[in-house]
């Protein structure tokens, strides 16, 4: 009896999930006669992310392969972790990850909190055309190509350049102070700040005027300054762009500027100004190790999708705002 | 309304801290720009900071005299209008498909999308794949690996899902098509966006150099950021061990050089910038929505 009724009800699931596929081609038949347009439309596309972005994210198995320039475009044979034991014993390697993250954390500590400064301080202007114009200023540096900027920075640190007409007017002497290992650092956390600072306000400022009015007219009414509606109504209105903020660049921290690096620096500069980007730049482009570069590449992305997801986990845990 | 005492003391503070700011932003432009208009011999002498001394238009005049300088400012121009098309094209057939939420499959197709904002290839298998396709020493090199931006994408969906379902019922009724419906109702009506996004690619094509010196190495197909790139190689870069000892003299070579070069590779940007402002804050407003 008893199995019976489980034989009939699994006929009848049987000829539900038959109904169900049929009904599922017959979706897919309706969809492709009343949508064909729309997949026409993003079949090109489609073929495009393909290349450009499936394949040479394949294309990291050269890490695990021995590349050669006329080989294949997958390496030629398996090496297993060859190249990766290879790094792992090279100096080269360990000082730009050191250096990696130094420039990452600096960056990071001087380039966050300054937005968030000047968007409270620009907030307290009420004087709305002056206002404008240090926006409209502050964010110029912003659209400079990095080629400009680091132009700029050599004009300015030039021996003969007006940062050196100070130093020499103080100490008497003068810095070359794009050749100097221990200058470095500080140009580029410097210049970073220069040029992110003023448009990195713009979400904080949004979120400024999103804070409800009436917040302030309590606040007001139970006695407290201006310093105290700060504290109080001000920075927490912003602090969930703050959070994610904050997890954005906390993921990033290992992203430093690349093509910055790669421009400002120098062989009299390697020992903190070489990044693992730059260091695979050159012992693939320059040394031509297309497989050893591509495994330290590989190893520098695991290490930046760590750092992002970690971010996000610890920001769900301790504050429950996170970005997935 | 009355202010405490200490809030018009911190009033006057912010105001100098604004001013200063002002400076700060201002000031290696004023360098770089007296030095343009400066003689040679009051730069070395270091006599130079953000007033021109010997002034005159003889580096403008020696910079823009050569042809070099001027193919590959067009180079730039070429480049930046085509690759702007291109990544407004496939950026716009993307994001208006997948605005569309009851396709089938669009999850799928996002996922698909989103994915390859995460996880990517990195430096050395996209320079392996474009010199696979032959790309190497040609236009496209620089124009087509690099042209689509998953977040341009994602602000304009999220614009286009934002559009009302009514009007495009409207115009279908009506008989048009779906590509006509994306061409005569959507795109007229997305006229800010596309500003935007128009903007955003072509900053980023015209400010780009990377991937022209990846992949090119021919003088004659250099956009300006590389003829800008390699003066200042001139002062950093590999042979600089030898530059310590040589550095005044390098310096004497070409800072006003440098300083014009600067400042013509940076004019388009800064004399469309305040006009178009607005667009990039819009943009960045827009990319924040989740």
């Amino acid at each position: 009896m008893e199995s019976r009724t489980k034989l009939a009800t699994l006929t009848k699931q049987a000829s539900k999930s038959a109904i169900e596929k049929k009904t599922f081609l017959q979706k897919i038949k309706t969809a492709l006669r009343k949508d064909w347009q729309l997949y026409a439309l993003i079949a090109g596309p489609l073929i495009y992310i393909f290349i450009f972005r499936y394949i040479p994210i394949v294309g990291n198995i050269i890490a695990f392969r021995r590349f050669s320039p006329g080989g294949s475009i997958l390496g030629d044979e398996w090496v297993g972790f060859h190249f990766f034991r290879m790094f792992i014993n090279d100096a080269s390697f360990w000082n730009a990850f050191k250096n990696t993250f130094i420039i990452g954390v600096l960056t990071l500590l001087f380039t966050f909190p300054m937005p968030i400064i000047l968007a409270l301080l620009l907030n307290e202007i009420k004087a709305l055309r002056f206002k404008k114009l240090v926006q409209t200023i502050s964010y110029l540096p912003h659209f400079l190509s990095v080629v400009v900027l680091v132009g700029m920075i050599m004009e300015l640190t030039a021996a003969n350049g007006p940062i050196n007409q100070w130093v020499e007017w103080v100490t008497g002497e003068r810095i070359l102070f794009m050749q100097e290992a221990g200058w470095f650092r500080t140009i580029f956390v410097t210049s970073r700040v220069w040029q992110t600072t003023g448009w990195g306000t713009i979400l904080y400022l949004a979120a400024l005027t999103n804070i409800d009015p009436t917040l302030y007219e309590a606040a007001k009414v139970d006695g407290a300054n201006r310093w105290y509606q700060t504290v109080h109504v001000t920075l927490p209105g912003i602090m969930p762009t703050i959070i994610t903020l904050l997890i954005l660049n906390v993921g990033g921290v290992m992203a430093v500027g690349f093509e910055q690096i790669l421009l400002m620096y120098n062989p009299l500069t390697f020992a903190t100004a070489d990044v693992i980007s730059t260091y695979v730049f050159r012992v693939g482009m320059q040394a031509n190790n297309f497989s050893y570069a591509t495994a330290i590449g590989l190893f520098e992305s695991i290490i930046g999708i760590t750092f992002i997801t970690s971010a996000n986990l610890i920001a769900r845990k301790l504050t429950d705002r996170s970005l997935w | 309304m009355k202010e405490s005492t200490g809030y018009k003391v911190f009033k006057c503070f912010n105001m100098m801290i604004m001013f200063l700011l002002m400076v700060v932003t201002m000031y290696p432009f004023l360098v770089v720009i007296a030095q343009s208009f400066s003689s040679e011999a009051y730069i070395v002498a270091g006599d130079v900071s953000i007033i021109p001394r010997g002034f005159n238009f003889l580096t403008y005049q020696a910079v823009m005299g050569d042809r070099m300088f001027w193919i590959n400012y067009r180079n730039t121009v070429v480049y930046t209008v085509l690759g702007t098309i291109f990544s407004m094209m496939i950026t716009m057939m993307i994001a208006y498909v997948l605005s569309k939420k009851r396709l089938l499959g669009r999850n799928a197709l996002l996922f698909y999308v989103v994915f390859t904002m995460f996880v990517q290839g990195g430096l050395i298998p996209n320079f392996v794949l474009v010199s696979r396709l032959n790309m190497l020493n040609t236009m496209w090199a620089v124009v087509i690996p690099g042209a689509l931006s998953i977040m341009n994408v994602l602000i304009m969906k999220t614009f286009f899902e934002n559009i009302p379902v009514e009007l495009e019922e409207a115009a279908s009724i009506d008989g048009l098509s779906q590509i006509g419906v994306l061409l005569r109702i959507i795109l007229p009506l997305s006229k800010p966006i596309m500003a935007t996004m128009v903007l955003f690619y072509a900053v980023g094509y015209w400010n780009s150099w990377f991937s022209a010196f990846l992949y090119l190495d021919q003088r004659e197909l250099f956009p300006v950021t590389i003829y800008l790139r390699n003066l200042l190689a001139g002062v950093t870069g590999s042979q600089n061990v030898m530059a310590e000892q040589s550095i005044d003299n390098d310096f004497r070579i070409s800072a006003n050089i440098r300083a014009v070069t600067i400042i013509l590779t940076m004019l388009p940007i800064l004399t469309l910038y305040p006009f178009v402002q607005k667009y990039f804050v819009k943009g960045v407003m827009l990319g924040s929505v989740k």
